[in-house]
């Protein structure tokens, strides 16, 4: 067969232009490609902060009540936002504007409920006395190791930090989507499929978070409360 | 494209969309409830990481529709991070040397010259 011919009858000339390779247009990919260079950020913090624990001694100051309890709670918060997302989108496909809108307000409301809930968390910590560069002044005489090494002070940078990036995020997810379900009659289904992977990446990001932040930092043996 | 395909190219149910819910929040139970169990870091980090990943992988295959997406895109999308979030890791084993770099305070640090 000569090139020529094989050329007529290579399949779906996707590369050539005119249409759409990935399936998907170009507002989406964005977002995705987005999404990628967003998730390099959080590994890198992440991986950073694991980097910080590993070389130094680390408080663990977290009790049952308020942290774990809160941080659960806003976890199951973002989950169910995730699901009445993935609903709206649905809706959205069958082309139930008013289903969509309604979705959409409930994902707002979980998304400011972890909010809310997150502020709160923080303004028991920085009452407890920690700061971005320094720990309790009862943290420290606590999780200083019996040979005389005291913990780090980063822990307030990495936590705030983190945290911090990832409560921008939600809040700045919380606008668009309000923005979006305002504007939902002139919209296309693709462009409610595009705000919805933005807040799934949200959710995504904090079944990172929660483990690496909050359960590895668990005060097991009840340690701060003694 | 056309609405007709866009209503065709949103695969899944709602039902499949709340088992996935459903999965997501067991997960984090697990999460919650090996925090209070014994065991040395690494194994916890190890496990908590394994459950994160599962997690991920849900949200983005089901929640984020890339399940039903066309491969071209997976390929684009998904190696290129792993292998980006892998060669972050590179710089991993030198928390373990400075671990050992840290100042033991056996004795009180010499007090800064004034200059």
């Amino acid at each position: 067969m000569s090139t020529e011919a094989r050329a007529v009858h290579f399949p779906a000339a996707d590369w050539g232009g005119g249409v759409h390779p990935y399936r998907v247009g170009h507002r989406k990919l964005g977002m995705w490609l987005f999404i990628v260079s967003d998730s390099l950020t959080f590994s890198a913090l992440l991986i950073g902060y694991n980097y910080l624990r590993a070389s130094n001694v680390w408080a663990t100051p977290f009790p049952f009540y308020p942290s774990i309890v809160f941080s659960s709670v806003m976890t199951f918060c973002l989950l169910s936002s995730s699901l009445t997302m993935v609903f709206g989108v649905s809706a959205s496909s069958r082309g139930d504007l008013k289903a969509v809108r309604k979705w959409i307000l409930a994902t707002i409301f979980f998304g400011v409920a972890f909010l809310v809930l997150h502020l709160i968390e923080w303004n028991h910590l920085i009452s407890e006395g920690l700061t971005p560069f320094s720990l309790p002044a009862h943290w420290v005489s606590t999780f200083t190791t019996t040979d005389g090494q005291l913990p780090s002070p980063l822990f307030g940078a990495t936590f705030f930090t983190i945290t911090g990036l990832h409560m921008f995020h939600v809040a700045t997810g919380a606008v668009y989507l309000a923005v979006v379900a305002a504007r939902v009659k002139k919209l296309k289904h693709e462009d409610i499929e595009i705000s919805g992977l933005y807040w799934h990446f949200v959710d995504l990001v904090w079944m990172f978070v929660f483990p690496l932040i909050y359960i590895m930092s668990v005060d097991v043996g009840g340690h701060l409360a003694k | 494209m056309s609405a007709h395909a866009e209503e065709e190219h949103f695969a899944g149910s709602n039902k499949l969309f709340t088992s996935i819910w459903i999965w997501l929040v067991l997960l984090t139970l697990i999460e919650i409830f090996l925090a209070y169990k014994p065991m040395s870091i690494p194994i916890m980090l190890t496990i908590l990481l394994g459950l994160s990943i599962i997690k991920a992988a849900l949200i983005v295959a089901y929640f984020m529709h890339l399940k039903f997406e066309r491969l071209s895109l997976i390929l684009t999308i998904v190696p290129m991070l792993v292998v980006c979030i892998c060669l972050l890791f590179v710089f991993f084993p030198d928390s373990f040397r400075a671990a050992g770099l840290r100042y033991q305070f056996k004795e009180q640090p010499p007090a800064a010259e004034e200059h």
